[in-house]
């Protein structure tokens, strides 16, 4: 597959597409991992929701 | 599972627990084969390899306006229905459209120098779409800056109805203006104008994008969920704090 005189601009197009999505999934399960560890350090100071439940739970 | 357990957080948590492994695996699927189907497209007679910056540009042009569209259903959801979950889906869509939106103006860029000799223009279609990434901008910044979860909901729905009159500027700007963007040659009355070896990996690399905004918005709205929690959790120790605090100095009181 040749890309031919315009390389430069086709493959920085495609490292942009795929650098953006891979910060979305990279901050999104960060983010993800920070709200659950926070959820269980407030749980094991003896805040739980008022049904009981664990607020971790699911 | 029915429709009512989706209303509930929890439920929604629970079913998309199950759910987001199979969502994941189909977004990749589908980019990989969109990705060959890519890059085996033939070039273009006239623009040469350029095209295969279509493939990528067209989705996340395409997806810039189905967020705001999805986020339009949930301002609606927001502010007529109450939905508990509609304020959730609002908030976590904007970053995932913004960055759709970012990604359909530095794509287009890179096809425009080739194509045009210019990296931007001020032309109609090109500026509707910086306005919209302009407004995903000030739609996170209001979530951010007012700290109650259902008042910054309301503000923002507002907001986003408001912003939704950009989504049809936007589709018509090519045929209302006189601009250097091609007019519209998929998603037009008498079909699409595309040829089918161009048109097949465009609509595949569009159904991975979709796949994967969908994916990365139930990803997002469960750790909603979590945070709305910490928040209530945080709230409920703060007050148990404050009340240990008001009631120290009574019980200390000499009789």
């Amino acid at each position: 597959m040749s890309l031919g005189p315009y390389a430069p601009f086709i493959v920085t197009s495609y490292l942009a597409a795929a650098l953006v999505a891979a910060l979305l999934i990279g901050w999104i399960a960060i983010d993800y991992r920070n709200q659950k560890r926070r959820l269980r350090e407030l749980e094991e100071s003896g805040v739980v929701r008022r049904s009981g439940r664990s607020a971790t739970e699911s | 599972m029915t429709l009512i357990d989706l209303a509930n957080p929890t439920g929604f948590r629970s079913l998309t627990a199950r759910l987001l492994p199979f969502l994941a695996a189909a977004t990749t699927i589908l980019l990989l084969v969109g990705l060959y189907l890519s890059a085996c497209a033939p070039d273009d007679y006239q623009q040469g390899a350029t095209v295969k910056i279509m493939f990528i540009h067209v989705p996340n042009a395409w997806l810039s306006m189905f967020v705001w569209a999805v986020m339009t259903t949930s301002a609606l959801g927001t502010l007529v229905w109450r939905h508990p979950l509609a304020d959730v889906a609002a908030k976590t869509a904007a970053p995932i459209g913004a960055s759709f939106t970012f990604l359909a103006l530095v794509t287009g860029s890179l096809w425009g120098r080739p194509m045009w000799g210019a990296y931007w223009e001020w032309d109609a279609r090109l500026t509707s779409v910086l306005i919209l990434l302009l407004m995903y901008l000030g739609l996170i910044a209001l979530w951010r800056a007012v700290e109650d979860p259902s008042r910054a909901a309301r503000a923002a729905a507002v907001l986003t109805l408001a912003g939704a009159i950009n989504l049809p500027i936007i589709k018509l700007s090519v045929d209302w203006w006189n601009t250097l963007h091609q007019p519209a040659s998929v998603l037009r009355i008498g079909g699409p104008t595309l040829d089918r070896t161009f048109l097949v990996p465009l609509l595949v690399m569009a159904s991975g994008f979709t796949l994967l905004f969908v994916t990365l918005h139930v990803a997002a709205m469960r750790t909603e969920i979590l945070r709305r929690r910490v928040r209530a959790l945080q709230m409920m120790q703060a007050r148990g704090v404050s009340g240990e605090i008001g009631a120290a100095p009574r019980a200390s009181q000499p009789a």
